[in-house]
C-alpha cells in the first residue's frame, strides 16, 4: 500500500488538484453573492476549449488563457443575465449551460477543424503547465483577503446573506451578484484552460468529466470558505491520484487489484456526509438560490 | 386563456433557439433551412424515421416524468441519470440470474427489480433531505458519480461479457419483451421501438391520475405549492419529500426496460445519452404536465433522431448542433421573463438552498 506515498504522488496531486481549486474558488465568489453555480462544468468546458482553440491558432498560451477566461466570463455573463435580471431558476439556468456547452465545442470545432470534437495537437512549447497552478495557489489567499478584508468582500457577502438589509444600506445588490458571476466565470474558464494547454495538450470532448461538479462539492465541503475549500479541493485531488497511481500495483492479500472504483467514491461519499451534517454543519449563505426584486 | 398561455411561452421558447441556432448555422456556413430540413425530414420518415424516433423519446418520457413529479414537490431531481442506470442494472441482473424462468415470471421480476432498485436510489437524497435537511440537486449529482462508479464495479469485476466492451452479460431470451415491429404492420423490427413506449404512455396516465385525482397527489402537490402552508394542513412534509423522491427515482428507473429488456438485452456500461439530464428540460418544456411532457419529448427525439443525418449531409454541422439546441432551448424556458415582461415573475419553482 505505502508504496505509492511518494513525491510523484504530491505532484500528481497537486496538478489534479489545480482545476479544481480554480473552479471552485470561482463558484465561491458567486455563491456567496447569492447564485447558485451548478453551470461550473460548463464554464470550464468553455474555457478550456477556447484556450486551446486559440493557442492554437495564435501560439500563444498566453493569449489561449487570456481567451479562456474570456470565454468562461462570458458563459458566466449568460448564466448571471438570466438569473439576475431575468429571474430565472438558477440550477435550471446552470443545467441549460451545461448541456448546451457540452455541444457548442464539439459543434465549433467540427466547423473550424473538422473534427470531430476535438482540436488539433497543440505543440508542447506551446503549453503553460506553470502558471495556472501558480495562479491557483495564489487565489486562495486573495480569494479570503478579497472576500473578509475588503469593502467589495463584504458587499458581496452581505448581498448573499441578506440583500433587503444591503440594498437598504445602498449596495447595488445586483451588480455585487453581476461581479461575483462573471468573477466564477473567469477562475473556472482559467480552471478549464488548464486541463487543455496545461495538463494536456489539446481539447478534447467533454474533457472536465465532471470536475465542475466535484469543485461544486468541493466548495460544499469547504463550506464556503477559502481555506477549508482548498483542503476539500486537495483531498479530492488526492483520491483522483492515487486511483491513478494505485491501477496495477496496489493488491489485496489476496493477490487481486483494488477495484479502483471504490477510491473513487469516496469524495462523492465523503460529500454526502458532509451534507447531511455527520462532520460539523455546513451552513449555505442564506439568500442563496433566490432572486432579489427589488421593492417597488 | 390559461391554456394558450401556458403553450404560448414554451412555444416561444422553442422557436427563439431554432433562430439563435439557425443564426450560428449561418455563421459557420451552412444553410439553416436545409439543415432542419434534413432534421425534420428524416426523424418523421415512415417507418423508420418515426419508428427510431417514438423510441429515442421512450426513455426521454420516463425521465419527464420522473422529474416532474419532483418537481411538484417542490424538489429539483438531478439524479435521474444515476437511478436509472442503478435500475437498468437491477433489471439486467434480474435477467441474467433468473434467464431460465418462464416469460410471465422473469419480465414482471425483471420490471420490479428496475423500479424498485430506481426508487430506492431516489430515495436516498429524499431521506436526506427530510432527515438532515441536506439539498436534493448536490446529493443527486453526488448520487450520479456513485452509481456510474459502483455499476462500473459491479459489470467490470462480476458480471461481464467476456472482451474489450464493458458490457454485462446477455439475459435470458425469456424476459426479452416485444418489438412493436411485431404489432405495427409495415415497421421492420430491426428497430429497436417496443412495448416499454406504451408502458411509457400508460405512465403519463397514471401519474396524471395520482397527481390530480388522488388525495396522495394532491397532498404532494400541496408541498410543492406551499411547503408551510401544507404543513400546517397537517400534511408531513418530510414524508412527500420523501415519497416524491421515490416515486421519481422509480420513474426514472423504467428506462431500464426499454434499455434492457427491449434493446440490448444486456446491461451496457455508459448507455444513457444524457436522458436523465435531457428529463430535465423535457418536463421544464411540457409545464411540468404529463401531456406537455410526452410532447416535449418527442420534441427532443425529433432533434436527437434528425442530428444523425445533419452529422452526415451538411458540410460543417456536426450532430452536436442537438445539444446546442436542447441547452438553448432551455435556457430560454428557463428565463420565459425575458419574452414575458418585467412583470411576470415565475411562481411555480420555489425552493430551498444548496
Amino acid at each position: 500500500m505505502w508504496e505509492i506515498l511518494n513525491v510523484a504522488l504530491i505532484w500528481s496531486t497537486i496538478r489534479l488538484s489545480t482545476p479544481l481549486i480554480l473552479a471552485a474558488l470561482g463558484g465561491l465568489f458567486s455563491e456567496r453573492s447569492g447564485v447558485i453555480n451548478i453551470a461550473l462544468e460548463g464554464m470550464m468546458l468553455a474555457g478550456a476549449f477556447t484556450a486551446a482553440a486559440i493557442t492554437y491558432a495564435t501560439g500563444s498560451p498566453y493569449v489561449g488563457l487570456l481567451a479562456g477566461m474570456m470565454a468562461g466570463m462570458l458563459i458566466a455573463a449568460i448564466h448571471a443575465l438570466a438569473c439576475i435580471r431575468y429571474q430565472a431558476d438558477q440550477v435550471v439556468t446552470g443545467t441549460a449551460i451545461n448541456i448546451l456547452m457540452l455541444g457548442m465545442p464539439a459543434f465549433l470545432s467540427g466547423a473550424f477543424f473538422l473534427s470531430s470534437g476535438s482540436t488539433p495537437q497543440i505543440p508542447k512549447e506551446h503549453l503553460i503547465p506553470w502558471l495556472p497552478i501558480f495562479i491557483a495557489i495564489v487565489m486562495v489567499p486573495l480569494s479570503w483577503y478579497v472576500l473578509y478584508k475588503t469593502p467589495f468582500g463584504l458587499r458581496l457577502r452581505s448581498v448573499g446573506e441578506n440583500p433587503e438589509a444591503a440594498d437598504a444600506a445602498g449596495v447595488p445588490v445586483a451588480r455585487m451578484r453581476y461581479a461575483g458571476v462573471l468573477l466564477s466565470g473567469i477562475l473556472a474558464g482559467l480552471g478549464g484552460a488548464y486541463l487543455s494547454i496545461g495538463q494536456s495538450s489539446l481539447f478534447t470532448r467533454n474533457m472536465t468529466s465532471g470536475r465542475g461538479f466535484i469543485a461544486l462539492a468541493a466548495l460544499i465541503f469547504g463550506k464556503w470558505r477559502p481555506f477549508q475549500t482548498l483542503l476539500a479541493c486537495l483531498l479530492f485531488g488526492f483520491t483522483e491520484a492515487v486511483s491513478i497511481q494505485m491501477q496495477g500495483v496496489v493488491k489485496l492479500p489476496s493477490g487481486d487489484d483494488i477495484p479502483v472504483q471504490f477510491i473513487q467514491m469516496v469524495p462523492y461519499v465523503l460529500t454526502i456526509v458532509v451534507l447531511a451534517g455527520f462532520i460539523g454543519s455546513s451552513r449555505p449563505p442564506r439568500a442563496l438560490g433566490i432572486p432579489y426584486q427589488k421593492e417597488r | 386563456m390559461k391554456l394558450l398561455r401556458e403553450l404560448l411561452f414554451p412555444l416561444i421558447a422553442v422557436v427563439a433557439a431554432f433562430v439563435v441556432c439557425g443564426i450560428l448555422i449561418l455563421i459557420i456556413g451552412d444553410n439553416p433551412i436545409e439543415t432542419y430540413r434534413l432534421l425534420f425530414g428524416s426523424a418523421l420518415s415512415w417507418p423508420v424515421g418515426i419508428g427510431y424516433t417514438l423510441f429515442y423519446a421512450t426513455p426521454l418520457i420516463f425521465t419527464g416524468l420522473a422529474v416532474m413529479v419532483a418537481f411538484r414537490c417542490g424538489l429539483l431531481n438531478i439524479g435521474a441519470e444515476g437511478q436509472l442506470y442503478v435500475a437498468a442494472f437491477a433489471t439486467a441482473w434480474v435477467g441474467i440470474t433468473l434467464a431460465n424462468r418462464s416469460p410471465w415470471l422473469l419480465i414482471p421480476l425483471c420490471c420490479i427489480a428496475g423500479v424498485v432498485a430506481g426508487g430506492m436510489w431516489g430515495a436516498i437524497p429524499g431521506v436526506l433531505k427530510a432527515r438532515f435537511g441536506s439539498h436534493e440537486v448536490i446529493n443527486t449529482i453526488m448520487l450520479n458519480f456513485l452509481a456510474v462508479a459502483l455499476l462500473s464495479y459491479f459489470t467490470q469485476y462480476h458480471y461481464k461479457e467476456p472482451g474489450p466492451i464493458m458490457q454485462t452479460l446477455a439475459i435470458g431470451p425469456n424476459a426479452h419483451i416485444a418489438r412493436l415491429g411485431r404489432f405495427i404492420p409495415g415497421m421492420p423490427q430491426f428497430i429497436p421501438l417496443n412495448v416499454a413506449f406504451i408502458l411509457a404512455l400508460i405512465s403519463c396516465g397514471l401519474v396524471y391520475v395520482f397527481l390530480w385525482r388522488t388525495k396522495w397527489g394532491y397532498e404532494l402537490r400541496s408541498t410543492g405549492t406551499n411547503p408551510s402552508a401544507a404543513e400546517y394542513g397537517g400534511i408531513s412534509v418530510r414524508k412527500q419529500i420523501i415519497i416524491a423522491m421515490t416515486i421519481s427515482g422509480a420513474l426514472a428507473g423504467m428506462v431500464g426496460i426499454n434499455e434492457v429488456l427491449g434493446y440490448r438485452y444486456r446491461y451496457y456500461d455508459g448507455f444513457s445519452d444524457n436522458y436523465g439530464f435531457t428529463g430535465i428540460a423535457v418536463a421544464l418544456l411540457g409545464r411540468n404536465h404529463p401531456v406537455g411532457v410526452i410532447i416535449s419529448a418527442l420534441l427532443f427525439a425529433v432533434l436527437q433522431r434528425g442530428g444523425i443525418p445533419v452529422d452526415a449531409f451538411t458540410t460543417h454541422v456536426t450532430k452536436d448542433i442537438v445539444q446546442v439546441l436542447q441547452g438553448t432551448i432551455i435556457l430560454f424556458v428557463a428565463a420565459e421573463a425575458f419574452f414575458r415582461g418585467p412583470f411576470a415573475q415565475w411562481g411555480l419553482l420555489k425552493r430551498s438552498k444548496v
